[in-house]
């Protein structure tokens, strides 16, 4: 599995092969004409990407509006946002590489655009810095690595249940395969 | 109205993510995550700026709406970010994880803070 669910350049699979192998030579292409070169070549990609992405903002942002706070105090619907949103990244990551057949557009929109646009870092940052500015850092601390911690541990138990669910399929789909091939 | 700014700016945020991501990841072969730390520092530090501007009553709430909530927010990610580190964790790299995960939150932090007081000392 790869380190990083965004398609990235080499070492990618399918997906980055229209990226250089070489990774000197990109720096040759000027940013612009690269910039356009991959907007061309995956502009159906993009689409599927800002589709997930408006999708998983606005749950977020739903997310807050049912579960405001002020900024002195913890913001529970940035965590919980931010929890659930690594669990099921984790858990999505395995499917997508180990149960579900290759599909072009399930890890764009699920992962980088639904998931990513989901989860936020920078609210979590400035949430911080709201409790710090509340004069409450042991709070902040509190958020701050509270979150690292819970959310690490979220992303774990989705690759965890992901391989659980993974081997549950493979069990049933090779007990099949020996029925059909005993009948 | 409200959410229509959250949906723009989401369509805007998710793929600048992508494509930043790419861009970076292309540039470099170590194992540490910089697409995604660039996007998530530089995503804290426009926030912070947002949020400053319209501390100090320069920046109308829309605009805190379409570029902090929707823009911001799509752009980083913690999801990608756990992942990644879990990941080195899992590889056996924990020097790196450790430096993504304690490097990630305090440039986070540094630049999100940053941002608020540049632009509230400017106003």
């Amino acid at each position: 599995m790869p380190t990083d669910p965004a398609p990235m350049g080499a070492g990618a699979g399918p997906a980055g092969a229209s990226m250089p192998v070489d990774p000197d030579a990109p720096s040759r292409v000027p940013l612009g004409r690269h910039v356009s070169s991959i907007v061309r070549e995956r502009w159906d990609i993009l689409a599927v990407i800002a589709a997930g992405g408006a999708l998983g903002s606005a749950a977020r942002y739903g997310a807050g509006v049912l579960w405001p706070h002020d900024p002195s105090e913890i913001a529970w619907s940035t965590l919980v946002v931010n929890v659930v949103g690594g669990f099921l990244l984790g858990l999505l990551m395995v499917f997508v590489n180990d149960v579900w057949p290759p599909h072009r557009y399930v890890r764009p929109f699920l992962g980088v655009g639904v998931l990513g646009g989901f989860t936020t870092f920078s609210t979590y940052m400035l949430d911080t810095h709201a409790l710090l500015a509340a004069g409450r850092p042991p709070v902040a601390l509190l958020y701050l690595l509270g979150t690292l911690v819970v959310g690490l541990v979220a992303v774990w138990l989705g690759i965890l249940v992901g391989r659980g669910a993974a081997a549950v399929s493979r069990t049933r789909r090779a007990r099949r395969d020996h029925r059909e091939g005993a009948s | 109205m409200t959410l229509l700014l959250v949906l723009a700016g989401g369509v805007i945020g998710a793929p600048l993510r992508y494509l930043t991501d790419l861009l970076v990841q292309s540039r470099h072969d170590s194992l540490f995550p910089w697409g995604t730390f660039i996007v998530n520092v530089a995503g804290s530090l426009v926030l912070g700026s947002v949020l400053g501007a319209a501390s100090t009553g320069a920046l109308p709430p829309a605009a805190v709406t379409f570029v902090g909530t929707g823009i911001c927010g799509a752009l980083t990610t913690f999801s990608t970010f756990g992942f990644e580190t879990v990941r080195l964790i899992e590889e056996g790299s924990i020097s790196t994880a450790t430096a993504n995960a304690v490097g990630s939150l305090a440039a986070g932090l540094a630049a999100g803070s940053l941002g608020w007081f540049l632009v509230t000392a400017l106003a």
